[in-house]
């Protein structure tokens, strides 16, 4: 009897066991097939960059491999990092950044707190209407805006072309409708009672937002940054529209205009140039992934 | 420590109405458990005293005030809620705390009170943790800690005791009692569970549509009710209802149930029921630990009779016996030795010092 028992005890989550194991395998093996073309895909033209940066003007055209660096050098960073264009081109990329971030944030954390909670006459017309105009796709905007300039400089005297800040206006409209779609959805997810208790307990609506909300959607602001900071960052064709002079550009069109000089490129700058602006929203990233996936609100209700 | 008091109170929401225009005076230091069905207004009218819920009609005072439109903050209430909603971020001092530092108390009384509410609940080695690191009866402790340190003039309570598990729901209940009975400042307290309500309450406020269907202590809901509604919802197993008519019998009445099946009823209820006799609709209530086993001493007004078993349930102290009569389901409450087994006749006795008689047709208790 007890051997019998025994048996089937064993028998049966081996076999169960085993037809999990048999099917996770196959998952797992397809899961790595795609994600090692995916990576491959993806890796190869930052690695093709790297090696270019290491290489001499005279290495990128001859006729080797250019998978491989014969004699490397570092005279493509050292030059570029001391070369007082680039690091101009770097600080206007951090400043317009930070502001865009900054005013980003403020703009859509009180938008989504009042969208999603604060309900008043037409805040969800509101709040889908502030998701239609983020897919307006920005290539429809620049010219609207160029008039909207134009009419601004007859109005004001104040000169809108060609200025770094400019750009801390212009990037707003592409970042603040997104991150205030992210920061709904997130402050939607906070219990209601949450909100209920902190106004029993004496909070006004602004040191619910301070005090709760901002503490407990911190994941989802970070995520609402790091999103902001990118398309700042990374944003090519409203500074090619509306800055031209070499002190009031951004690295990614500051790289262009000023490496390629005719139909002289220069790669190996061009490379070095590109992968040094990588650079920050990459370490960015690197700090800050783990806010992704934290669970702040663990605790807050039941479970 | 103060009075609450609702004139009239009214809430719609759009066209559709919760509660119906209740009156209910709650007195200082008074228990009071507002309990019914999903949908019968309770939580609504919590929330309004609250200040959670706009008032549509009506006034609720507390002490002598009037707080229609007087803030949430304002109105020194605490509450306690079904999921806790304790904040995330913050430790157990912290959370316990908000509300003074919110208030910019000095921190000696802040740490004075804190520690003061924590040694009552038995939280005091919790208070450096995050609500995370909690099981549920820790969090709903330091919730009730939460409003404990504030010294408001009323707690509210809205289901607390809904999402912990059976065993610590007894334990917690226990818990609100003994901290009730040491700050005594007026409690409103919500449940859908007639077993929180009757342990729990000073008195019990049945609600049912929207409308409170009575008000009273535990036990006189529980051995008078008003109507149909209380009758049912209060005790369990719940009261049995068998359709029924009353005759005449000699100079008193008879209860008939079947051909059967019938019982006499006391002399002390016949006046009260004599105008009822020949009437239209009537229900017998009677609940199952009035339904007994034959004993060899019957005491007066206890009458056998003998029905066929569908069901029996040991339950360890007694055996539910289960039965057809007239076409309703009835219980019975048995000694476990009595013999039940279903499908078997067995001679039960009715005790019918504790009948009620109802006018189907109204709902009311005669």
């Amino acid at each position: 009897m007890t051997t019998t028992a025994q048996t089937y005890a064993g028998a049966a989550p081996s076999a169960r066991g085993g037809s999990i194991t048999r099917n996770r395998r196959k998952v797992l093996i397809l899961s790595y097939v795609f994600l090692v073309l995916f990576v491959i895909f993806f890796l190869t033209p930052p690695l093709y960059m790297f090696i270019t940066s290491l290489k001499t003007s005279a290495e990128i055209s001859a006729e080797v491999s250019p998978w491989w660096v014969f004699s490397p050098t570092l005279a493509n960073y050292i030059q570029l990092l001391t070369s007082p264009v680039y690091l101009t081109f770097f600080r206007n990329s951090i400043l317009v950044s930070t502001f865009v971030v900054a005013i980003t944030m403020v703009v859509s954390i009180l938008a989504a707190f009042s969208l999603a909670r604060m309900k008043f006459w037409g805040s969800a017309t509101l709040a889908t209407g502030v998701f239609l105009t983020y897919l307006i796709p920005d290539t429809l905007l620049f010219i609207p805006m160029f008039k909207t300039f134009a009419f601004l400089h007859d109005l004001t005297g104040i000169e809108f072309i060609n200025h770094w800040w400019v750009l801390v206006i212009i990037y707003p409209t592409l970042t603040i409708p997104f991150c205030t779609w992210i920061m709904i959805g997130y402050f939607s997810s906070i219990p209601k009672e949450l909100d209920e208790a902190a106004l029993i307990d004496g909070a006004s609506y602004m040191q619910l937002l301070t005090k709760i909300f901002v503490p407990v959607a911190l994941p989802g602001i970070i995520a609402a940054a790091i999103f902001a900071f990118t398309v700042s960052w990374a944003q090519f064709l409203y500074p090619l529209a509306f800055t031209t002079s070499t002190d009031q550009l951004v690295l990614p069109v500051g790289i262009v205009t000023t490496l390629i000089k005719g139909d002289v490129f220069n790669w190996g700058q061009i490379m070095t140039g590109a992968l040094l602006g990588a650079a920050p929203p990459l370490i960015l990233y690197a700090f800050l992934m783990d806010y992704y996936i934290a669970g702040l609100t663990a605790g807050a209700t039941k479970g | 420590m103060a009075e609450v008091k609702l004139r009239q109170v009214v809430k719609m929401y759009d066209e559709t109405p919760a509660v119906r225009g209740i009156d209910l005076d709650i007195a200082d230091e008074e228990f009071v458990v507002l309990v019914g069905p999903s949908g019968c207004g309770k939580s609504t009218t919590l929330r309004m005293i609250a200040g959670l819920e706009d008032i549509t009609g009506g006034e609720i005072m507390i002490g002598d005030d009037v707080i229609n439109d007087v803030p949430p903050k304002d109105r020194n209430i605490a509450m306690v809620f079904q999921n806790y909603a304790l904040y995330p971020h913050m430790s157990v001092f912290e959370n316990m705390s908000f509300a003074l530092r919110l208030k910019k108390a000095a921190k000696d009384e802040i740490r004075a009170r804190v520690e003061n509410a924590a040694r009552i609940l038995d939280i005091t080695e919790l208070l450096d943790r995050k609500p995370k690191q909690l099981s549920g009866g820790q969090r709903q402790r330091v919730a009730m800690g939460r409003a404990i340190v504030r010294d408001p003039m009323v707690f509210l309570f809205d289901e607390p005791l809904s999402n912990l598990d059976a065993k610590l729901r007894v334990q917690m209940r226990t818990e609100i009692k003994k901290v009730h009975q040491k700050v005594r400042t007026t409690t409103v307290y919500v449940t859908h569970d007639q077993i929180e309500a009757m342990t729990l309450a000073d008195r019990v406020v049945v609600m049912n549509g929207g409308r409170i269907e009575q008000v009273g202590a535990p036990g006189d809901l529980y051995h008078a009710p008003a109507t149909k509604f209380v009758a049912g919802f209060i005790g369990s197993p719940a009261m049995n209802f068998i359709p029924c008519s009353l005759e005449e019998a000699g100079q008193g009445l008879r209860i008939r149930l079947t051909d059967d099946i019938g019982f006499l009823v006391p002399e002390e209820r016949a006046g009260r029921y004599r105008p009822h006799a020949g009437s239209g609709k009537l229900c017998l209530g009677i609940r199952p630990e009035h339904v007994l086993e034959q004993r060899s001493q019957l005491e007066p007004n206890q009458q056998v009779f003998e029905v066929g078993l569908d069901v029996t349930e040991p339950m360890g102290m007694d055996t539910l016996v289960y039965f057809r009569v007239n076409g309703s389901e009835v219980c019975g409450r048995v000694n476990p030795n009595a013999g039940a087994r279903p499908g078997e006749r067995m001679k039960l006795v009715a005790d019918l010092n504790n009948m009620h008689l109802i006018d189907d047709a109204t709902g009311k208790v005669l």
